[in-house]
């Protein structure tokens, strides 16, 4: 059970007035609000122990290094990987894609295909056309359906030996989406292909058990479950890490340098170059933490509640459409209103102090695909309540007539 | 009336309000009376960049003076660019390109609106500013 007066109170700025109300925030797909936890050990480091890590032989610097390595096991016991050298520290989702588009330019030849679904973020496409136009490879899209699901019998049609990589979501972000991935996963081992898993938008809803998935990479972001902005996390089977050359050169990454040749350090420091977020990282363990804490499941369970009030109360509203109906949905509302622009809509409900995204949410496809400029999005995290939702619908309402 | 006296009696028509609201409310009437472009212009070549929203601007010459029609796919930013177009249509490109822009900011719109809108209400300028020096350069 969610205790929620508990729980906002461990949210000091959503206790404030916006444009003098109070303030309700819907963008938690864009960014969670951090926990008092988070931010006083972010305090806690810069005032006790902050050093360089995995260099100095000094006390501060053994400290130091030693919380780092704790928030890694942390989170390999999180998302249950193998072991801890799976665990890279990156700067987030975006960063985590890249390393490994990045590394597969080296696997890639001319006739070999990629494949991305519909329903991706940006970063889950350009990386990979990036990746295409160095390569010769040839970029694949398993279509959707109108309910905003992938379409599995096409994706099983486009699978062939000539697919290396499979990059899919675990949920959409411009949707809500959850995809069946331990599916894809499965058939997509049979034809040999690498699968990554952008779990930007999932891992702030669930625990991912990447061995239960058998994925070959996931790839979250720490600024969305309730972590700092600039950390982020990939992991990686081993034999892949291993396989893929380093995406950085620097310090850290390196065994041995001499102006002939450069031995890598082993993994996971082989992807870490240069001095990294040290207290992000850090940080990033005592979020996930918390997380635990209030519990995966208590958190499912309480935003399925909000999802499903939230969609009953909107489509109360004449004219007002839902993008994403499948039944497999996190707490994510995409919607318009018949003949009124999201941006005019945003604009008055931010006025009224709901904060909500409004736009293409950097997933232009999904938007041409329903022929439209953008959507309202509204996301709601573990810390948002009924009544927030009541002053958002009415502000919904204020708006629509306003503009109509 | 110059362009001043115009921005002038702007300014005076947005201190009636007291709250944001009410001027939502006028700015999207002032949407409602903008004059529309024709639908042969409402193509990439007349868009804006740097708007969120779709807007097209087009300009004609006549009489020496520059008159401007607009649309926007966006009612809010159909009213600020009605705002825009009262201020400056029918005028000379010199008079345009002399104007300042410092009522906008008076009339609180830029505090209202999000950065991005407000990044939207500057290429808007500027695209009305180019069509003035492009109509100058032509004499």
């Amino acid at each position: 059970m969610i205790d929620i007066q508990k729980i906002r109170a461990d949210f000091p700025i959503l206790n404030q007035q916006v444009n003098g109300k109070p303030l309700v925030y819907f963008d938690n797909g864009a960014t969670a609000q951090k926990p008092l936890v988070v931010i006083d050990a972010i305090e806690k480091y810069y005032k006790e122990i902050n050093a360089n890590i995995h260099r100095g032989v000094h006390t501060l610097s053994q400290l130091a290094t030693d919380a780092y390595e704790v928030s890694r096991n942390a989170i390999q016991k999180h998302v249950n990987a193998k072991h801890n050298h799976e665990i890279i520290f990156t700067a987030g989702t975006t960063f985590g894609i890249n390393l490994v588009a990045n590394g597969f330019a080296a696997l890639l030849k001319e006739g070999d295909e990629v494949m991305v679904s519909h329903l991706e973020h940006h970063s889950n496409i350009v990386p990979w056309q990036l990746l295409c136009e160095r390569t010769g490879a040839k970029l694949v899209v398993i279509p959707m359906n109108d309910k905003g699901e992938l379409n599995l019998e096409e994706f099983e049609k486009l699978l062939s030996d000539n697919v290396k990589v499979v990059a899919v979501n675990h949920i959409s972000n411009a949707l809500g989406t959850v995809n069946p991935i331990k599916e894809i996963i499965k058939k997509a081992h049979k034809v040999g292909a690498a699968v990554l898993i952008d779990g930007a938008q999932a891992a702030p809803h669930l625990k991912p058990d990447v061995q239960d998935l058998d994925c070959d990479f996931y790839a979250f972001s720490g600024h969305k479950v309730c972590g700092p902005t600039g950390i982020g996390v990939l992991y990686g089977k081993e034999e892949w890490l291993r396989k893929l050359p380093p995406y950085q050169g620097g310090g850290e990454m390196i065994a041995e340098v001499t102006f002939e040749k450069t031995t890598y350090a082993d993994l996971p420091h082989k992807f870490e170059a240069g001095t990294p977020n040290i207290a992000g990282g850090i940080v990033l363990g005592t979020a996930i933490d918390y997380l635990n804490e209030v519990g995966f499941d208590n958190i499912a369970v309480y935003e399925q509640e909000l999802l499903d009030y939230a969609t009953e109360k909107l489509l109360q509203i004449e004219g007002l459409r839902i993008y994403g109906t499948s039944e497999h949905k996190a707490s994510v509302i995409s919607f318009n209103i018949e003949g009124i622009h999201p941006y005019d809509i945003g604009t008055i409900v931010d006025k009224l102090g709901v904060a909500v995204r409004t736009g293409h949410h950097c997933a232009q496809p999904i938007m041409q695909y329903f022929n439209i400029p953008g959507t309202i999005r509204a996301s709601f995290a573990f810390y948002n309540t009924k009544e927030e939702i009541d002053i958002f619908v009415e502000a919904v309402k204020k708006a629509k007539t306003m503009l109509s | 009336m110059t362009i001043q006296e115009i921005q002038e009696e702007i300014v005076d028509e947005f201190s009636m309000f007291d709250d944001w609201m009410q001027r939502y409310e006028y700015i999207i009437e002032l949407g409602k009376s903008l004059p529309l472009i024709e639908e042969q212009y409402k193509t990439d070549n007349y868009s804006i960049k740097g708007c969120q929203s779709k807007v097209w601007v087009h300009a004609d010459e006549q009489d020496d003076k520059i008159v401007f029609t607009a649309d926007s796919d966006a009612i809010l930013t159909k009213g600020i660019i009605a705002i825009l177009i009262r201020t400056f249509s029918g005028h000379t490109p010199q008079e345009i390109l002399d104007a300042n822009t410092d009522f906008i900011d008076e009339i609180g719109l830029k505090e209202h609106l999000s950065p991005t809108r407000a990044n939207g209400l500057v290429s808007m300028i500027k695209q009305i500013k180019m069509y003035a020096l492009a109509y100058q350069a032509k004499h």
